[in-house]
């Protein structure tokens, strides 16, 4: 009995110890990212594509973290951080013992010298020396459309470890800004000494430091030894990031075991890739939306949400999720995505109904399409992340406007064209393709930013309601997440009542890696954090 | 000879100047605006117009001109829009590598289209000949795109003979000075990293060469067969030379002059078109940089690209009437 129990208690104990054994890291090798394209440039503060942002995430970091795999935010290199009652002062304390990878010390003044570069008006205070700025010739991307000029009044280092912001004006979605790739912190030391230089040699304290790169071939990173967050990594030597534009080259690196992760594959490879017993495919549904808009700037879409109402439950935005997106998507009920706190899970979303759709025709007063010219229908000239082939897309939504009798005729322009020309709503307009990949996973990013005419006249949609506008007010200056939660999902039961845009689809991303590839998780944010990863 | 190549180098002055003219007012014509392109969807007015003005886009299009010539005048290609560096550095990084598999193609191209020509010439009518004509009409009208991943398929993934993509093997240490990496490779005496380099360079080279081998077997061969007509052929068998010497002395010679310009100008749409090799092989060279600055609108990528393209033409096209007059003295040059 007793030698049962023995033999029992080995297996148990072996057990326990080969699932512990799986789980602890190993240490070592190069992992081979393949890409589609090449970075643009290294510096944080200017870089808008996410090619760039992938070494960033790596090299560089923020005071503010987003958790693994959603956009709720933790402390980074802030310890922590503290809000006055009036929502305006923001006080973070930060990490000791943090260096960056040219071996000086991160301190508030590296905080305050990494933002209020991007200033455009500079109200800062070093709390040591400090250094004098150079005036930045480019304008820093992210900082002019997040508005960080209107939001910022000063940045102040009070002591070494101690950096407060005081704000304009109330702004909730602050924190999750500042774990944006713009907010990172560099190294002033290393900027100084060479400004023009910083896209091309980014120095931070992230888990990987730069080594080389060889553009339009491959950009080399290396563990960092010195790195304050031992627990969670690095655990590779190094990590080599592979240019590869063709998709199915790329893919077929992966099959041949060269690379380890194929960024953006085709479709058609998916599968494949599935069946494949040497690979996994990490998936992740992403933050983004496609949407279809009407031009509010004219009638009758101005005025007529039975009209609008028609044209959602007419379009059968399944198929084209089905047969365009080819399964790499979900149909979008609400405009922002479902991982997103304030979704509105009991909006019921535009079933695919012909004869409904006919009938709010009729009742909008144009039964059967008579009495409306043909309208156009805007079609994006290339893939976005939210929407793989807009010409496509619109040819799909002809069909089915053809099916309740509305006669449609696509128009498209070059990329920079259709922007340019969506953003003036010209009288040619009708109906718009275009969407958008979220920033901080606030839903302010997508809620205020995309639909509320009001506040702007630059917002692409210019939809304008009285109540809706106070809603994104609201939003922006309530502290309170629950509190805003609940005014956000108040504007999507809105927005599904009066239509002013119709929600196609949020896209997913799956990028298929080798099984040698362990704990590497796609983020909604589209960033790649190899932090964590190991190899097998 | 001196004074030819003088007046041939001064020629590229004027023909450069009408090559930018000819850039500016495409560019002007063509829609899209490089600062929408760069700030997307997220592009507010106030972002727009600081872009365009730290861009010097909002100033007339003469005055653009204007001061682009002004930069060349100072061998300044000046910062590229989208990766904010320099031109010439960015070129000094990615010609070379074009070069190269321009140079491995025309190599492979030259050596075998002119052996199977003057094959196919001297046996006229036989199955060589009929499977080599045959063989090039496939290779000329072969996409490279397709041809290229079926390389792949063969050579890389099933026979596992080649690497699959790239310039270099990334566990391979090379140092890089004049960024020839065969060169590079040579000058260090490092074996280890020439070897890599030639694989890495083979596929590449085979699938860009073919069409250019198509088109110089069949000249080859239509010209030896025209020289091999020639009453001083017939002269040299009477004299009772023996064929091989009278192929490859005698008729290859005058043989060879119409092949040289199509070689010549074959390198000249190889340094432009080898964008599709080196996209399918992710090959960092020039043509793929230029094809992205195009869909881009990056004008100061446009601007640079165009002009090194251009100059080398010129360049080719000088060297090639050098080699006539080598080839064939006289053929005086006038």
């Amino acid at each position: 009995m007793v030698k049962k129990i023995g033999i029992v208690l080995c297996i148990l104990v072996l057990l326990v110890y080969g699932t512990a054994l799986a789980q602890t890291p190993k240490k070592g090798g190069t992992l081979i990212f393949g890409r589609g394209g090449d970075s643009v440039g290294l510096d944080p503060a200017y870089e808008t594509d996410g090619n760039s942002f992938m070494i960033c995430d790596n090299v560089h970091e923020g005071l503010v973290f987003y958790k693994d795999e959603s956009t709720d935010t933790e402390p980074g290199l802030a310890e922590s951080w503290t809000i006055a009652p009036d929502g305006k002062t923001y006080t973070f304390k930060l990490r000791k013992g943090v260096k960056f990878h040219d071996g000086t010390p991160f301190n508030a003044d590296a905080v305050v010298f990494s933002h209020g570069r991007q200033m455009k008006e500079r109200k800062l205070k070093f709390f040591g020396k400090g250094w004098d700025i150079p005036k930045q010739e480019r304008p820093p991307e992210y900082w002019v459309t997040m508005e960080m000029d209107g939001t910022i009044d000063s940045i102040e280092a009070v002591d070494e470890y101690t950096v407060v912001y005081k704000l304009k004006r109330v702004e909730a979605p602050f924190i999750a800004n500042m774990g944006m790739d713009f907010a990172d912190i560099i190294s002033p030391t290393a900027f100084m000494k060479d400004p023009g230089g910083a896209v091309r040699n980014p120095v931070g304290t992230g888990p990987y430091k730069f080594v080389k790169w060889v553009k339009d071939d491959s950009l080399t990173l290396e563990a960092y030894k010195d790195y304050w967050n031992k627990a969670k990594g690095p655990y590779m030597d190094r990590v080599v990031f592979r240019v590869i534009p063709e998709n199915s080259v790329r893919f077929l690196e992966l099959k041949a075991g060269s690379i380890h992760l194929c960024q953006f594959p085709n479709a058609a490879d998916i599968p494949m890739a599935k069946k494949d017993p040497n690979l996994w495919v990490p998936t992740q549904p992403g933050m983004n939306i496609g949407y279809l808009g009407y031009n509010h700037k004219k009638e009758p879409w101005k005025s007529n949400v039975k009209l609008r109402r028609a044209i959602a439950h007419a379009i059968n935005r399944k198929a084209i999720v089905d047969n365009i997106y080819q399964g790499m998507g979900e149909v979008a009920k609400n405009c922002i995505p479902p991982t997103m706190w304030g979704y509105n899970k009991d909006v019921p979303g535009y079933a695919y109904d012909v004869e409904l759709a006919k009938k709010l025709l009729a009742e909008a007063g144009y039964p059967e399409g008579k009495g409306l010219p043909e309208i156009t229908l805007w079609s994006m000239p290339v893939p976005r992340p939210y929407n793989p082939e807009g010409l496509k897309v619109g040819v799909a939504m002809i069909g089915d406007l053809k099916k309740i009798g509305i006669k449609s005729r696509i128009v498209s322009y070059d990329w920079g064209t259709y922007l340019n020309r969506q953003r003036d709503q010209p009288e040619d307009m009708d109906l718009f393709q275009l969407g958008w990949t979220g920033d901080n996973g606030d839903p302010d990013n997508f809620l205020a930013v995309l639909f509320d005419g009001m506040a702007s006249p630059e917002v692409r949609t210019q939809w304008h309601n009285e109540t809706y506008h106070k809603y994104m007010l609201d939003g922006k200056q309530t502290v309170d997440q629950a509190k805003r939660a609940e005014i956000y999902q108040k504007a999507l039961q809105l927005m599904y009542d009066e239509v002013p845009v119709i929600p196609i689809a949020h896209s997913t991303v799956m990028w298929p890696a080798s099984k040698k590839v362990v704990n590497f998780k796609l983020h909604p944010t589209g960033s790649v954090m190899l932090r964590s990863v190991w190899l097998q | 000879m001196t004074g030819f190549i003088i007046r041939r180098t001064l020629i590229v002055i004027p023909t450069l100047l009408g090559v930018t003219i000819v850039i500016f007012s495409m560019l002007a014509i063509t829609p899209g605006d490089p600062a929408e392109l760069l700030l997307g969807e997220r592009a507010t007015q106030a972002s727009l117009e600081a872009m365009r003005e730290y861009l010097g886009l909002n100033k007339p299009l003469y005055v653009q001109y204007g001061l682009f010539l002004k930069r060349v005048a100072k061998f300044d290609l000046g910062q590229t829009i989208w990766s904010r560096d320099k031109v010439s550095k960015e070129i000094g990084a990615r010609f070379p590598a074009t070069i190269e598999l321009a140079l491995a193609a025309m190599l492979i191209s030259s050596l075998l289209g002119i052996t199977l020509g003057i094959i196919s010439a001297t046996k006229q009518y036989s199955w060589f000949d009929y499977a080599s004509m045959l063989g090039s009409l496939v290779g000329v009208s072969m996409p490279v795109f397709w041809l290229g991943l079926m390389f792949m398929l063969l050579f890389s993934l099933t026979l596992g003979w080649f690497p699959m993509s790239g310039r270099i093997g990334v566990e391979t240490d090379l140092t890089v000075v004049t960024n020839f990496y065969v060169l590079d490779a040579i000058l260090m005496r490092n074996w280890a990293g020439l070897k890599d380099a030639l694989m890495h360079l083979a596929l590449p080279a085979l699938a860009l060469s073919t069409i250019p081998l198509a088109i110089v077997a069949r000249m080859t061969r239509s010209s030896m067969l025209e020289v091999l007509r020639q009453d001083y052929i017939k002269t040299a068998r009477a004299k009772g030379l023996s064929e091989t010497k009278i192929v490859l002395k005698h008729a290859l010679r005058n043989g060879l002059i119409p092949v040289v310009t199509v070689v010549g100008l074959q390198f000249g749409i190889l340094m432009g078109g080898a964008i599709l090799t080196e996209t399918v092989f992710a090959w960092p060279g020039v043509g793929k940089w230029l094809f992205d600055g195009v869909v881009k609108r990056d004008y100061m990528v446009i601007q640079g690209g165009t002009l090194l393209v251009a100059t080398t033409f010129v360049i080719v096209n000088l060297v090639v009437d050098v080699l006539y007059a080598v080839i064939n003295p006289r053929i005086s040059v006038k």
